[in-house]
């Protein structure tokens, strides 16, 4: 138990570098902290989002790819911890609505401008 | 007595509201010059009235009055001064009296102020006015009233959420009140003006110096709202995406189409039934601001203002409006008219463009925000939108719309207007494209940054190109109206560089420090020198002093406070701004750590070019302001010829 302490703690406090740190980083910031719903964890306080930013920056020092990073923090805490939700059948419409929106407008601009 | 008084004061506000609806309705249909007369002298009775329920409140929280619950679960008697008369409007009653005396007032003022040649128009539009003041002011009385009292009175009061403690924050709430329920003008207009079945022209003629003044306030008070996150939050963020910073943004891009729209009509007649319809809509977006803050549908980092039976009320009067409103728009927009067409390339061409782009992203807004709670209501869970969908949704359409910008200003009205000398003339404006875009590389931003970059540097080419074409205009109004669009256009593009440089910033540093230990990042290395107490009225505080070298020693103060009335701790951060950007320091939690020591947690980080933002909100509000003054100095020509 101690020795996992000690490796912990030593993660804690490796370095990664500065790639490494913009990816850790880029990636906090797109998990949604579990406690306080409206922040990401980059931003917030809680003792857990501190959990969840360690085990981030451990996978990244580990060489993990940012996606299997992401997908094993959803498969622990739920689909809701990705803030920009990954694309399946439940969140397409988040992706199609924009474009739908632009064709039906683009449309309506295009009837507005014709001659009477 | 004095809250008793308040609460009369409301009931006669009603009273008024419905006498004011049934005589300007009155006028409108029969002309009779004293159901006019009756009508505007019941607006500014409500006005007068309402105003003074709202002083009395004010007076309630100077004498810490905590026999009326308002008060006592808002203020507190070591309360400073200033807070205790903000806090009048720190809460969910004390706002709603804010917003219905300003509805009240938008009554007044259009009683008073609009459509000087068409009497049976106003008329119907004060009557209406009257409609939204009874549908507020009963809510008020009914559902949210602040002069309630309580039977156990308590020694002392709750407090204000601290957080809320702060002047940005004292005067954010009025200024973005003054802008949603100044749209409630261009409502109440839109709907008159379908009533009698006025063409298209006329409504946006009526209702376009309303909407720019709402637009401008909206901006000043979403400005300071992002003003005050960055830095009273703590978070080094100035926009979260977060459900309650979307409430307003969508009023603010709808209104925002609005004042495009509205001069596209007033030229040629042309969108005459979209200018009305997004009318309709931007009331209708602020009142759902109103009902998305006030309602516990959302969880939210501004969760200070929970409560879902009125979140229900604020529905219902929703559904009257947004559903009143758009009936009627069906049934009635036959008779705002067609629009004589335009080519594709024409000045319509492109202000049509704008407002596909605004309001795609109102709707992507709108649907992001309320996607996961249908789905949720349907028994979908999992599903978060968070900032990072937005960003990813929303910046194509924002970055397609600032490439657009610089052109409009040179198509003609109608015609097809891109000519060879306005290709000609764009293309210099590359040169200062590519210097941005180069400035962007040099400073390691992301490839998305540098074209970002690039993109607002030929924008402001274009701009600046705009303000020397048209320096010759004819008369102060439309001086005034040019620089007033320049510098609204260029506020844009100060916002966009500033969310470019934001978005190259690393990310923070954050480290556990004992006295004498050292944080270093690029360009700075800062010591805490130590900690001391430095208590306020009405709080405990820890003060860090950290020691910043970057070549010349200075030092920076932020503080931890706890609030023992809230039972809140808050961070003051303490900010160096400077031309290159902003060194923003925040203390977090002490620790002792195994050798005894005690760590206090520290994060910093370097927020590029931040003061970008703040020019841009700043040059947008002044040019909205000259804008609207030069309309009013075009109008008064327009009449004396």
């Amino acid at each position: 138990m101690l020795k996992l302490i000690a490796l912990v703690l030593s993660l804690q406090t490796a370095e990664l570098s500065p790639a490494q740190e913009l990816e850790a980083a880029h990636l906090m910031q797109e998990i949604r902290c579990v406690v306080c719903e409206g922040q990401s964890i980059a931003d917030s306080d809680a003792a857990l989002a501190q959990d969840m930013r360690l085990f981030v920056r451990t996978q990244i020092a580990l060489g993990a790819e940012p996606d299997s990073v992401r997908i094993a923090l959803a498969q622990r805490y739920g689909d809701e911890v990705l803030m920009r939700p990954r694309l399946s059948g439940r969140t397409a419409p988040l992706y199609l609505v924009p474009l739908v929106l632009l064709l039906i407008g683009g449309a309506l601009v295009g009837v507005a401008s014709r001659k009477r | 007595m004095i809250a008793e008084i308040g609460r009369f004061l409301i009931a006669l506000g009603l009273a008024l509201s419905l006498l004011q609806i049934i005589a300007g309705w009155r006028a409108a249909s029969t002309g009779s010059q004293a159901a006019a007369r009756m009508a505007a002298r019941s607006a500014y009775t409500a006005f007068a009235g309402v105003v003074i329920a709202f002083v009395l409140l004010i007076v309630l929280f100077l004498q810490s009055d905590f026999s009326v619950a308002y008060v006592a679960s808002h203020s507190h008697v070591d309360k400073p001064l200033f807070y205790k008369i903000a806090a009048t409007w720190g809460g969910h009653e004390g706002s709603m009296l804010l917003w219905c005396a300003l509805l009240v007032g938008v009554g007044a003022a259009l009683a008073r102020f609009a459509l000087r040649q068409d009497d049976q128009l106003k008329n119907r539009a004060v009557s209406i006015q009257g409609v939204l003041q009874l549908l507020f002011l009963g809510f008020l009385a009914f559902a949210s009233n602040p002069f309630d009292r309580l039977l156990d009175v308590p020694i002392q009061g709750a407090g204000l959420n601290p957080i809320l403690q702060d002047p940005a924050l004292a005067i954010h709430p009025p200024t973005l009140y003054i802008g949603y329920v100044g749209l409630s003008a261009a409502f109440s207009l839109a709907v008159a003006g379908l009533i009698e079945g006025r063409g298209g022209r006329a409504i946006a003629t009526a209702l376009r110096p309303w909407a720019l003044i709402a637009w401008t306030a909206l901006t000043a008070g979403i400005a300071l709202g992002a003003w005050w996150a960055y830095y009273e939050l703590g978070w080094g963020g100035w926009w979260f995406w977060d459900p309650v910073e979307n409430a307003s943004f969508m009023p603010w891009l709808i209104a925002a189409a609005l004042i495009h729209s509205a001069i596209a009509t007033q030229k040629s007649g042309n969108f005459a039934g979209w200018t009305a319809f997004l009318a309709i809509m931007a009331f209708s977006m602020s009142t759902m601001g109103a009902f998305l803050v006030r309602s516990g549908v959302l969880t939210s980092v501004h969760a200070f203002a929970l409560d879902p039976e009125r979140g229900l009320w604020i529905l219902a009067i929703m559904t009257i409006l947004a559903g009143g409103g758009l009936t009627l728009f069906a049934l009635r927009s036959s008779k705002l008219g067609a629009g004589e067409g335009f080519s594709l390339t024409s000045r319509e061409a492109f202000i049509g463009v704008n407002n596909l782009l605004l309001a795609t992203v109102a709707g992507v807004v709108l649907f992001g925000t309320l996607y996961p709670l249908v789905m949720t209501a349907f028994g979908v869970t999992g599903i978060s939108v968070g900032a990072a969908y937005f960003n990813a949704t929303a910046t194509p359409f924002l970055a397609a719309l600032l490439i657009l910008l610089p052109l409009a200003p040179f198509l003609p009205w109608k015609k097809n207007g891109f000519n060879r000398r306005l290709a000609t003339r764009s293309t210099f404006w590359i040169l200062p494209g590519v210097l941005a875009g180069l400035w962007a590389f040099l400073i390691d931003a992301s490839p998305v940054a540098i074209a970002a970059a690039a993109f607002a540097g030929w924008t402001l080419a274009g701009v600046f190109t705009d303000l020397w074409e048209h320096r010759v205009l004819q008369g102060m109004g439309a001086r005034f109206s040019l620089t007033g669009r320049i510098l609204a256009h260029a506020g844009v593009i100060a916002i966009a560089l500033g969310a470019v440089a934001d978005s190259t910033g690393s990310p923070e540093t954050v480290r556990a420090l004992a006295e004498g230990e050292q944080i270093e990042i690029p360009d700075f290395i800062l010591t805490l020198d130590g900690v001391r107490r430095a208590d306020g009225p009405n709080y405990l505080a820890d003060e860090a002093r950290i020691v910043v070298d970057n070549g010349r020693i200075s030092e920076l103060l932020p503080q931890r406070r706890f609030y023992s009335a809230a039972d809140t701790t808050t961070r003051e951060v303490a900010i160096q701004s400077g031309l290159s950007g902003d060194l923003y320091v925040s203390l977090g939690e002490p620790r002792a750590r195994d050798n005894g020591e005690i760590a206090y947690e520290v994060r910093v980080s370097f927020n590029p070019m931040v003061w970008l933002l703040g020019l841009g909100a700043f040059l947008i509000v002044l040019g909205g302001l000259m804008a609207s003054v030069g309309r009013a100095l075009s109008a008064k020509r327009t009449e004396a010829v």
